[in-house]
């Protein structure tokens, strides 16, 4: 069974030990850029692989999707994410368990 | 397995993460806009049939969307229509429908002969127990047996354990877990205003300016109201004030935390008080016309004595006479108590004097389970009262609840001893009108209280209750005090009968044990903690012979010959008891929303009068049982008037001494629900969580050479176990303290804490006694 895993935004404050045990190769994002860098992020992070974004048209808000292969890479990409500077926030929306096709 | 009908699967998942994440996006910032070519082609729902039900665990009561496939419950999302969660869900309610699915769920039932438990058939079990009970009441008399229910009770299930055993059996021997929980909440809320729930409701968290968190670690026991909490400080830069006698996850992410010593929260509200008068902050116009002064009984004890009883006297007070009294809690004098600076008393104290700011006061476990639990609960609503912020929007006064229908089924059904669906058994006009309801003669209902939890459990023990159901609870965990309890379920001429859905220590006491139906897989109510009552449908089919708690009931009803009271028809027997259980609320005060509106929409909030739920009761623009042409009205007390209370600080009955020098304070953690029989059979919170511990301060653990994995040495005066340590893991408890979480059935704590309770509430405390702590 495969039960479709939706952590809301801002819990990552509350769930930090939950986001180390469930292993989720796809995840969606709400990315919040510093005042006034949104563009800024958006580049940055549409520069990562195994990144997709989506900025909100009428708000300082960014849709990220990551889609990594391995453990490894997620690890990598995950630390990557944490050196942007250009970003306030990112808080975890929702988390996949899948197969490769 | 969920398979989308979709060929590229990774496809189809990576566009359900990007509708999750445009979904939550749109609840945080309503009017939010994506280019249309990304709202484009976003998938819908699948395959899945998406059904709303509320959440099967915590009293927030958030709305899940259930997705079915094939008969079987595989996913779970927010609902975005809820008001509650706005789409939003907490990791256990994410999990929620895995808790149906565990290897041992119990399927058929089992009759415990020879020392051993045989599987037989459900007509066999449920003629067992209609004719123990029977018995029971022919050899030993009608109080001889009893039920022992729960706040994740449906509300049909509640109403007809009460209508069984108060209204046809003639006992009141019916009290349910919610006692262990929220009944100083309940008794709080009468004292103070003479009307059981919130007057406020969750939109309060749009408005308030400031959040004071009394001992409650919301983050972790209610993290989808505290997500809304943080929301807000994202959004309008609101403050959050946590006030705990330990630091958790709740004070890491508050603006300001500030630790007390136990029990001392009542020296601190007092002192709060004290600062609102001595600056000028009280709202005298409100406090004239809306409120009255009383104070009561003190040194009540602390129950620890069998058959121990209290009644309070009330008596007028003035508020000269109540300035005078506050002159003992000058925050000097308090920091001098509870370790809490006087600079930080009045730093709380300026946001609820300050005419401008909207203040939300929020509190569970921490002031409930206390042995002056009313008394905290009356001195938070002094705040609020003298200040005049209440029944408004942002201005509240909130006790929260712990479990899903804690509120709809233990409070307004009123499955507690003294309790009646409207009104209490004391009341004579309260009797007739659910004795005319539920078909039965007026006499048959005991205008006596009788066997509250504690006392419930000491009367089996002693052997003046004979029998006992226990559905949905698992009191062999939960107990205070829990070995002279669990010692007594095994003694002679004790029958015992549990309803649950897992093998638990409780089933491990049964002389039967029923399967029961779960959740989804029966058709039920739950209400939550501001008043709203939601529906719930069948979705799939119970395991086995699992039957509803509710239909067990009414079978071993119709057994015992009360046909005529339970003649519902099992095709439409929950639509029947609801309707049924309505005609006692009805009125301006409590309506309750017809069934149709419950199955069209999230919930709604009672008193639902004239098609319109009422979010601020007491408030005559909101509240249309408001009736002194006032723009407040205290309408459950006889004068229209809210009562503040005069109540001092007191100690704990069981304080650190030089032999037991610790304190121990249990409570519960995010991944676990109450005693983990359904979350620990979910592998992902097992994991995360999987065992019990000992949280110990830094310097007290360095003091005795104590590291994390390290097993510690409890010992309370009600015997000793081994811990495994946690040291800045996490929570940190104040010096001289310990905290252990009570999911593990493997370290059952309640072994060592003591069954002290409210004198009022009857509440126990579980958040104090005296521990000696050693490296084992």
């Amino acid at each position: 069974m495969t039960i479709v895993i939706e952590i809301p935004a801002f819990m990552s404050v509350i769930y930090p030990c939950i986001k180390k045990t469930i292993k989720m190769p796809i995840k969606s994002y709400l990315a919040h850029p510093h005042h006034g860098k949104k563009m800024e992020l958006y580049q940055t992070l549409s520069a990562l692989s195994k990144c997709e974004v989506i900025p909100a048209e009428n708000k300082d808000l960014l849709i990220l999707v990551t889609d990594t292969d391995s453990s490894s890479e997620e690890d990598r990409l995950q630390e990557k994410l944490q050196a942007i500077d250009s970003m306030k926030l990112l808080a975890m929306v929702s988390g996949f368990n899948t197969t490769k096709n | 397995m969920y398979t989308s009908t979709l060929t590229n699967r990774r496809s189809f998942i990576k566009k359900m993460a990007v509708l999750s994440a445009m979904t939550a996006a749109a609840t945080m910032f309503p009017g939010i806009m994506f280019a249309d070519e990304q709202e484009r082609n976003l998938p819908k729902s699948g395959n899945l049939d998406w059904k709303k039900a509320p959440c099967r665990f915590c009293g927030v009561g958030c709305g899940v969307l259930v997705g079915v496939e094939k008969g079987k419950a595989v996913a779970v999302k927010g609902d975005p229509k809820s008001t509650v969660n706005k789409g939003l869900c907490c990791v256990k309610g994410y999990h929620s429908v895995m808790a149906m699915y565990g290897k041992d769920r119990l399927k058929h039932p089992l009759v415990k002969k020879n020392g051993k438990y045989v599987k037989t058939s459900m007509k066999e079990a449920l003629d067992l127990i209609a004719s123990k009970m029977q018995e029971t009441i022919k050899d030993y008399g009608k109080n001889a047996v009893s039920i022992y229910g729960s706040g994740q009770w449906t509300i049909p299930d509640g109403y007809v354990a009460s209508k069984l055993f108060k209204g046809c059996i003639g006992t009141n021997n019916v009290e349910a877990n919610a006692r262990l929980c929220m009944a100083s909440a309940v008794t709080g809320f009468l004292t103070s205003f003479g009307s059981d729930e919130p007057m406020g409701c969750y939109e309060d968290i749009d408005h308030a300016d400031v959040f004071v968190l009394w001992g409650n670690n919301m983050a972790e026991m209610h993290p989808v109201l505290f997500s809304r909490l943080l929301d807000q400080r994202l959004k309008r830069g609101v403050k959050i004030i946590d006030f705990a006698t330990r630091t958790t996850r709740t004070s890491m992410a508050a603006d300001k935390s500030i630790l007390f010593k136990p029990n001392t929260d009542l020296a601190v509200a007092n002192a709060i008080c004290y600062e609102i008068i001595r600056n000028g902050w009280v709202n005298t116009s409100f406090v004239e016309k809306h409120c009255s002064l009383s104070k009561g009984l003190t040194n009540m004890g602390y129950g620890l004595e069998d058959k121990y009883s209290f009644k309070d006297k009330p008596e007028k007070i003035d508020f000269e006479a109540y300035k005078k009294f506050l002159e003992d809690y000058t925050p000097e004098k308090v920091e001098k108590i509870a370790g809490v600076s006087a600079k930080d008393i009045k730093y709380m104290a300026s946001y609820y004097g300050d005419p401008n700011t909207k203040v939300m006061s929020l509190w569970c476990m921490g002031m409930n389970q206390h042995t002056r639990g009313t008394w905290i609960n009356n001195l938070v609503y002094n705040i609020h009262l003298l200040t005049g912020k209440i029944s408004t929007p942002g201005n509240s006064p909130f006790s929260l609840t712990g479990q899903p229908s804690a509120c709809g089924t233990v409070r307004e059904v009123g499955t507690l001893t003294h309790k009646l669906p409207h009104g209490v058994v004391m009341n004579k006009a309260h009797r007739e009108h659910a004795a005319k309801i539920w078909d039965v003669p007026v006499e048959n209902i005991d205008p006596k209280p009788s066997l509250h939890t504690v006392e419930m459990f000491r009367a089996l023990d002693r052997g003046d209750l004979r029998f006992m159901w226990i559905q949905v609870t698992n009191p062999m965990v939960t107990m205070p005090k829990l070995k002279r309890y669990r010692d007594a379920t095994k003694k002679e001429g004790r029958f015992i009968v549990v309803s649950d859905i897992y093998p638990t220590p409780t089933t491990d006491i049964a002389d039967v044990i029923l399967p029961s139906a779960m959740w989804i897989e029966r058709e039920g109510m739950y209400g939550n903690s501001e008043r709203r009552t939601q529906y719930f449908e069948q979705m799939v089919q119970p395991p086995g012979e699992a039957m509803s708690d509710t239909w067990q009931l009414i079978e071993v009803a119709r057994r015992m010959g009360f046909e005529k009271q339970f003649a519902y028809k099992e095709e439409t027997h929950i639509e029947e008891i609801y309707n049924e259980y309505r005609r006692h609320h009805e009125g301006k005060k409590h309506g309750m929303a017809p069934l149709e509106v419950l199955k069209s929409q999230p919930g709604a909030m009672w008193p639902y009068v004239d098609g319109k739920s009422t979010q601020w009761r007491f408030n005559s623009t909101y509240d249309p049982a408001c009736s002194n042409g006032e723009d407040f009205h205290f309408y459950g007390k006889p004068d229209g008037k809210a009562v503040i209370w005069q109540r001092p600080y007191e100690p704990a009955p069981e304080e650190p001494d030089a032999e037991f020098d610790f304190w121990l304070c249990t409570g519960r953690v995010v991944e676990h629900w109450h005693s983990g029989s359904m979350t620990r059979r979910i592998p992902v919170l097992h994991r995360a969580m999987p065992e019990g511990y000992v949280e110990l301060h830094p310097a007290d653990a360095k003091r005795m050479q104590i590291r994390t994995g390290d097993l510690v040495k409890l010992t309370t005066r009600r015997g000793s176990m081994k811990i495994p340590a946690a040291v800045n893991q996490r929570g940190v408890p104040v010096k001289g303290q310990v905290f252990v979480p009570f999911f593990d059935e493997n370290i059952l704590i309640n072994d060592l804490t003591l069954d002290a309770f409210c004198p009022i509430s009857k509440q126990p405390d579980y958040k104090k006694c005296a521990v000696k702590v050693e490296k084992a």
